[in-house]
């Protein structure tokens, strides 16, 4: 037996043995030694030197629970806050509330116990330190109100959006018209119906509806027509009541009290014949008199207590005949409290017709007529400052007129890439309006600070905008869109309080563009009886050929005539410089071509 | 005693009524008509139970001592006690 005992260098102790094969299959003869050191290795500090202490050691432990994440969505929990009147107080069984011989004698009962007589001393003189309080001085009084505190621009205009509205029902409708409670920022009415020609489809529904401002989940009152409302109006002075017109043309008024029905509808008979496009409510002593507009080409004058015909009628003729063949269709109306026997009519034609309510025959109701836009004129509205300047929103552009210049506006936006579909004015700042689009896009104007663009333009939603309403204090502004979502926005201090001076730097910008278009049209009156005077000469001299008119044919003849004339001219000018400029370069080379 | 201060209390300058409320919510005393008083009694008493708790909701330690109510028009003041509450509603010098 060998033993062979090796240690390489690699650190592997390796014991091996080795036997005869000779000796293969003997027994085993067991013997016992003593312990045999067979391999010591002595620790060797110069391997030390490879190494350096790591000092802090990084150990990662995890000693957690082990839990599970789960998500859960509860259904929305409807709650309506209700009250309890309270009648009468807590009586005890044994007394009838309603005896007063029993109620007195408790009472008197009460009053004796001496308690309640302590009690109350120490209340009352209590209470009598306060009264005297407020008998000396008040404490809530205002201090500094003299000093006005005066708000530096907050840089920037802005607007953010405080809360949309969607329409409840699965198939949408637009939102065609919006409108404020009278009594400040709480509640908004909207009316929705589909404009699209043949679009409604079975299961859309008529509803238009109420909302609480603060609520944007459920509406607060469903208003249920006949026929979807394309306008709705609160009335100012009372404010349970709106007046609706509808898309069929009857008008309806509810009363919130008296719930979602309507009160009263116009009879289908006398009412318009197309869908009426605005309802607007006028002074009145009774506060029950309204006026509405269509299509149709008439506007029908109406006592809500009394719906089955109108109380007046009259066709937007502007022939003066009264001919409803010829009248123009009505798209917006107008009306200023503070002058309540006239009214204008923004239609479809482009022309604004101004009209006044107290003529004696119908042929002088109409007055005078503006035209300058080229499609219907879907916002019509007067400054309520300068209420001889009105702004109109139509086509491309919004413009702003004078009373006094027929033939054009005094001033006007830049024409847009998209159509615009509402506007009006500021009530707290003259020079400051607002205009939606139909790319979903809503701009802000001061007209003092910058013309060529929108003060501030700010894009409310993907799909069209089709209407706007700004609240009383102009600080609120709704817009509806095609797919019925009202959206509810804040504009900063800024664009809603009146700055330094203002008006009077409105007054000033008003008249002098309202001067410059009396200039302008001065100039082209001048103009066209030069036109005239000439024209009638050149007519004088053409009576021997006897024609006293010029067909439109001729003249166009003879204007493609001047214009070969006149392009002719110019090429022949042309070749002459071109020769010309060959000559003087082939000059200075020093060759020498002649030209045929 | 006690009538004297009631009086001397309604005497003062601006009040308009004064009104004297047990636990259960029954008028005893006042000086206003029967439906106005049964209003402000039902509708006072409550809020001052609200009042108290949410003071002492706060505080345990702490307890209301007197609620005044001002609005546009008047001041409503209202001294609680366990047991009654005395009402006066004033309408403060201005």
């Amino acid at each position: 037996q060998k033993k062979n005992i090796s240690l390489r260098l690699t650190m592997e102790i390796v014991y091996v043995y080795t036997k005869k094969r000779s000796e293969f299959g003997r027994q085993c003869n067991f013997s016992d030694k003593p312990a045999e050191l067979h391999v010591d290795i002595l620790p060797d500090p110069s391997l030390t030197d490879n190494f350096i202490d790591r000092d802090p050691c990084d150990v990662a432990i995890q000693c957690t629970q082990e839990m599970s994440e789960h998500e859960v969505n509860t259904e929305r929990f409807d709650c309506e806050p209700c009250g309890i009147n309270h009648v009468e107080g807590g009586w005890p069984k044994d007394v009838n509330s309603q005896e007063m011989e029993q109620t007195i004698r408790y009472r008197k009962k009460v009053e004796k116990d001496e308690n309640y007589v302590n009690t109350l001393m120490q209340l009352g003189s209590h209470m009598e330190h306060c009264i005297r309080q407020n008998n000396t001085i008040d404490i809530y009084q205002e201090y500094f109100e003299e000093e006005e505190i005066v708000e530096e621009m907050e840089g920037q205009p802005s607007a953010k959006t405080v809360n949309v509205f969607r329409d409840p029902n699965e198939v949408k409708r637009t939102a065609t018209s919006l409108s404020w409670h009278p009594d400040g920022s709480c509640k908004l009415a909207v009316a929705y119906s589909s404009m699209e020609f043949q679009k409604v489809t079975k299961d859309m529904s008529y509803d238009s509806y109420i909302w609480d401002l603060e609520n944007t989940n459920k509406p607060e009152m469903t208003l249920k027509p006949v026929s979807p409302l394309v306008c709705l109006e609160y009335n100012p002075k009372d404010s349970h009541i709106l007046i609706g017109g509808s898309y069929n043309g009857q008008i309806a008024y509810w009363d919130t009290r008296k719930g979602s029905q309507p009160v009263e509808m116009s009879a289908v008979e006398h009412s318009h014949r197309d869908p009426v496009y605005k309802v607007i409510w006028l002074q009145s002593k009774t506060g029950t008199d309204s006026f509405s507009a269509s299509t149709d080409g008439q506007v029908l004058w109406w006592d809500i207590r009394k719906m089955s015909e109108p109380t007046e009628r009259l066709v937007l003729d502007p022939s003066k005949k009264g001919n409803l063949d010829n009248a123009l269709g009505a798209f917006s109306l107008e009306f200023e409290t503070t002058m309540p026997t006239k009214f204008m009519v923004g239609t479809e034609q482009g022309v604004v017709v101004s009209c006044n309510r107290k003529a004696k025959t119908p042929a002088e109701k109409i007055v005078c007529t503006y035209s300058g836009h080229y499609g219907p004129i879907y916002a019509l509205q007067r400054n309520p400052f300068f209420p001889k300047n009105f702004l109109t929103v139509a086509d491309w552009t919004a413009r702003i007129w004078s009373e006094d210049i027929r033939d054009s506006s005094i001033m006007w936006t830049k024409y847009h890439m998209a159509y615009l579909s509402d506007g009006c004015w500021s009530p707290a700042r003259p020079s400051v309006f607002f205009t939606v689009k139909m790319d979903g896009t809503l701009d802000i104007w001061d007209f003092l600070f910058k013309q060529n663009d929108p003060t501030l333009s700010l894009k409310v939603c993907d799909e069209a905008l089709y209407s706007l309403r700004v609240q009383d204090n102009g600080r609120f502004l709704g817009c509806g869109s095609q797919l019925g979502t009202a959206t509810l926005l804040e504009i900063s201090s800024g664009l809603c309080t009146l700055q330094k001076n203002e008006k009077a730097l409105a007054t000033a910008m008003f008249e002098r563009e309202t001067k410059r278009e009396k200039i302008l049209e001065a100039c082209h009156r001048e103009m066209r009886l030069k036109e005239r005077s000439r024209s009638e000469q050149s007519k004088e001299d053409e009576a021997k050929d006897g024609e006293a008119e010029e067909s439109a044919e001729e003249l166009v003849a003879c204007a493609e005539r001047e214009f070969y004339e006149v392009v002719e001219a110019e090429m022949k000018k042309r070749g002459k410089d071109d020769k010309k400029e060959k000559e003087k370069y082939e000059g200075k080379d020093g060759c020498k071509e002649k030209e045929s | 005693m006690l009538e004297e201060t009631l009086k001397r209390i309604q005497a003062h300058k601006g009040v308009i009524g004064t009104i004297v409320v047990n636990a259960e919510g029954i008028p005893i005393r006042t000086t206003l008509d029967s439906s106005t008083t049964v209003q402000y009694a039902g509708l006072l008493h409550q809020l001052t139970m609200k009042a108290r708790s949410t003071v002492r909701d706060i505080d345990p330690q702490n307890d209301l001592t007197f609620l005044r109510i001002r609005s546009k028009k008047h001041e409503i003041m209202v001294a609680p006690d366990k047991e009654y509450l005395l009402i006066v509603i004033q309408n403060p010098s201005e």
